[in-house]
């Protein structure tokens, strides 16, 4: 069942990016860039985690998980710390993903002629 | 009249209509159905690798969504190296952008275009082109969004007071 809902959240959220796309001729940068504060503004009101519970992979995989992880990491650290954890737990979550994206990158571009 | 045509001369102005009645049309349709599958499709395979992980490897729920993500920026940059994605991409539009996978494309699609420029310029500078406006505004949002829970909701923070 879980597959399922993974398919119809993560599709309707990609819809609507492809309707900020074609509708409202966004650049897929700004796009991206606004689902990821739609995210983050997401967690904030505590809605991305009953989202995420409901959904799966189909809350976690698009790019609004990013935003909401964001703020995870924040919120966190920030029930740890104290108000630092803002500063110090942002990057908590997400590490996994910007690391992962940024290593495998520079290896590919070093062993990869550009096509086309 | 948008403030982008008001420079214009009445000529031009004629001009941008004219031109405007005979774009093509995108099909809105089409596409949002070609992204909701292939979106789907995505979140469906990131479900499975999630799966995975909490069969197999006996992660819980919510740790197994870090490395579920890493493998499938994995698979993304992977199949960035052999072209595969950028041709998904022409047909899919926002289903391979907007999951995580199409970030990874971003980045990845970068650093290889730009290795030419050289490893620190190209590779190390231009990465970032796409993604790097994500990551800055995200955390930018994440950064208010905490405030706004430090003002509003002090009782969520323990120590340092």
């Amino acid at each position: 069942m879980i597959f399922l809902w993974a398919f119809l959240v993560g599709g309707a959220i990609c819809v609507f990016g492809q309707i900020c796309f074609d509708v409202f001729k966004l650049t897929p940068a700004h796009t991206m860039t606004l689902l990821v504060v739609l995210g983050a503004i997401g967690d904030g009101v505590g809605i991305y985690d009953p989202l995420i519970k409901f959904a799966g992979a189909g809350a976690s995989i698009p790019i609004t998980s990013f935003g909401n992880a964001l703020v995870h990491g924040a919120l966190d650290e920030m029930q740890k710390t104290g108000w630092i954890g803002i500063i110090t737990g942002i990057f908590k979550v997400t590490s996994a993903g910007v690391s992962a994206a940024i290593i495998f990158s520079f290896i590919a571009a070093l062993f990869v002629k550009p096509k086309g | 009249m948008s403030s982008k045509t008001k420079k214009f001369t009445p000529v031009q102005q004629e001009y941008q209509e004219l031109a405007k009645k005979h774009e093509p049309k995108r099909p809105v349709l089409i596409n949002c159905v070609k992204a909701f599958l292939v979106g789907g499709t995505i979140c469906i395979v990131g479900q499975a690798v999630q799966e995975m992980f909490v069969h197999l490897a006996g992660f819980d729920e919510k740790k197994a969504s870090n490395p579920t993500v890493a493998v499938m920026i994995f698979i993304s940059v992977v199949l960035t190296c052999f072209g595969i994605y950028d041709k998904l991409a022409q047909w899919a539009g926002a289903g391979s952008a907007v999951p995580v996978t199409g970030f990874a494309n971003t980045m990845s699609s970068a650093a290889i275009e730009h290795r030419s420029e050289g490893l620190v310029l190209g590779v190390g500078g231009k990465m970032f082109k796409i993604s790097g406006p994500v990551i800055v505004f995200g955390v930018v949002a994440a950064f208010v969004v905490g405030i706004l829970h430090l003002i509003f909701n002090p009782g969520a923070t323990g120590g340092g007071h």
